[in-house]
């Protein structure tokens, strides 16, 4: 867990730990029979071009990305479900908060239905309910949105496979070596343990990880619950000039 | 200096699924066509108008292993400026250049395109210049963990033959996998096919 820095290691990232994320090639999930390179990935290290990354202002935002209930609502209706928010802290592998990033998310309705051109699930649309929103993280890394509790629903990689109830999430980080997608699931959820997207991850820890808990304490009484997910991006080494380093 | 760090394990990656574009893309008719949630998907611009550079179009096709062009990704581009300098974090150029391209795979054709400039050259490890390449990042139903990889330029001999990260490829078989063609039919136009498997599997990378 613990790294030790080395004199001419400053400001790069720490090497991606790969056994804590799933291998290229899970044969339980079968899309990734032909979509998993063979060869082993070439460790280049990082450049300017790694540790620098894309940059999004407070101007992108709009004032109900972050809420799902209404930003695609028509007419003043809102999205039906489980209402609910959702809220966490970015932080780095050195535990220090990651401020003005970027996250996105996108989910089924509270039916499991996806309002996407190929989807083949035969539960219903919900007019007032996109599926999509973002946000940028606070000052201290925080972000938040409102939205429904999606619905489980069936996939046919093994014929009858059903997904847990989950949130996509996407979170740039500052370098672009940070960039990563994960997907968020519920506390308590007994699906969670026979998913075989979840079972790409060999290690249960790693897995619980992904497992957003119920916070009794931040519901909103006669109105949401709330749910926390915090997520962690690869750190970075020390510099010699940390002060300089923080918030880069 | 010797100081202990790396409290935390990252967040492990989960496949972005075959609804990607829902999250990412969700203009797109093609898929979601989730009209007014946002104005315009992110990264549709590269460039700006005023942005100064040799205009340049960027196709990428992405292939299966069994030889089907995979209709459902989602790739990202991060590159440097004409001049060979990246926007700093929290930097807005006025010259509405980002570096950031996205797109899902938005035509019939299942190609990737964007409009941007060349990129300039960028210092690399040793301080040596690398050669002019954009970095990609892939995501798609079936990838558990987003591909990285880069795009280099077939007009661009010299420099992709003393560019480390082409150099660290032992088999120089390989190296093409990662260069960009200059189309048929337009002299700005470069397309580059990224095999996730078979005999002329892309280079990825772990960065
Ligand atoms: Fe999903």
């Amino acid at each position: 867990m613990s790294d030790v820095i080395l004199p001419g290691g400053e400001g790069r990232l720490f090497q991606r730990d790969r056994d804590w994320h799933p291998p290229g090639f899970t044969p339980q999930y079968k899309s990734t029979f032909f979509r998993s390179p063979k060869h082993p990935l070439l460790a280049i290290g990082q450049t300017a071009s790694e540790l620098s990354g894309p940059t999004f202002g407070h101007s992108l935002i709009g004032p109900l990305d972050n809420d799902l209930i209404r930003n695609y609502a028509q007419d003043g209706g809102e999205a039906m479900g489980q209402r609910m928010f959702v809220y966490g802290q970015v932080l780095d592998e050195n535990a220090r908060p990651v401020p003005k990033t970027l996250v996105e998310f996108w989910q089924a309705n509270a039916a499991g239905r996806y309002r996407h051109k190929r989807e083949g699930y035969t539960a219903p649309l919900d007019p007032n309910f996109g599926g999509c929103g973002r946000c940028l993280t606070d000052e201290n890394g925080f972000y938040s949105f409102r939205t429904i509790k999606p619905g489980a629903y069936p996939w046919p990689n093994n014929g009858n496979d059903w997904r847990p109830a989950h949130i996509h999430f996407s979170i740039f980080g500052h370098s672009f070596a940070q960039r990563l997608i994960s997907q968020m699931y519920f506390e308590g959820d007994p699906m969670i343990w026979q998913c075989p997207i979840v079972g790409t991850i060999p290690d249960k820890s790693a897995i619980d990880q992904l497992i957003a808990r119920l916070d009794r304490e931040n519901t909103t009484p006669m109105d949401a619950l709330a749910y926390r997910f915090d997520i962690v991006l690869r750190g970075r080494r020390s510099t010699m000039f940390e002060n300089k380093m923080e918030g880069n | 200096m010797l100081h202990k760090t790396q409290k935390l394990k990252e967040t492990p990656s989960q496949t972005a699924g075959p609804y990607v574009a829902i999250g990412m893309a969700p203009n797109v008719a093609r898929f979601a066509d989730i009209k007014g949630v946002f104005p315009e998907d992110l990264g549709t611009h590269v460039i700006g108008p005023d942005t100064p550079g040799e205009r340049i179009t960027v196709v990428i096709r992405l292939i299966d292993g069994d030889g089907v062009p995979a209709s459902d990704a989602m790739i990202e581009t991060w590159q440097a400026d004409a001049s060979g300098k990246y926007v700093a974090f929290g930097e807005t150029r006025a010259d509405g250049f980002t570096g950031f391209g996205r797109r899902a795979m938005t035509d019939e054709r299942n190609e990737f395109v964007i409009e941007t400039v060349k990129p300039g050259r960028v210092p690399g490890p040793d301080g040596r210049p690398m050669a002019p390449h954009l970095l990609l990042w892939i995501v798609a139903r079936g990838i558990n963990i987003g591909l990285q990889s880069r795009l280099y330029f077939e007009d661009e001999p010299h420099a992709n033959a003393e560019d480390f990260v082409l150099n660290k490829i032992l088999n120089p078989a390989r190296r093409p996998t990662l260069i960009a063609r200059k189309d048929g039919g337009s002299p700005t136009r470069y397309v580059l096919d990224i095999h996730l498997q078979g005999p002329h599997e892309t280079v990825f990378f772990d960065v």
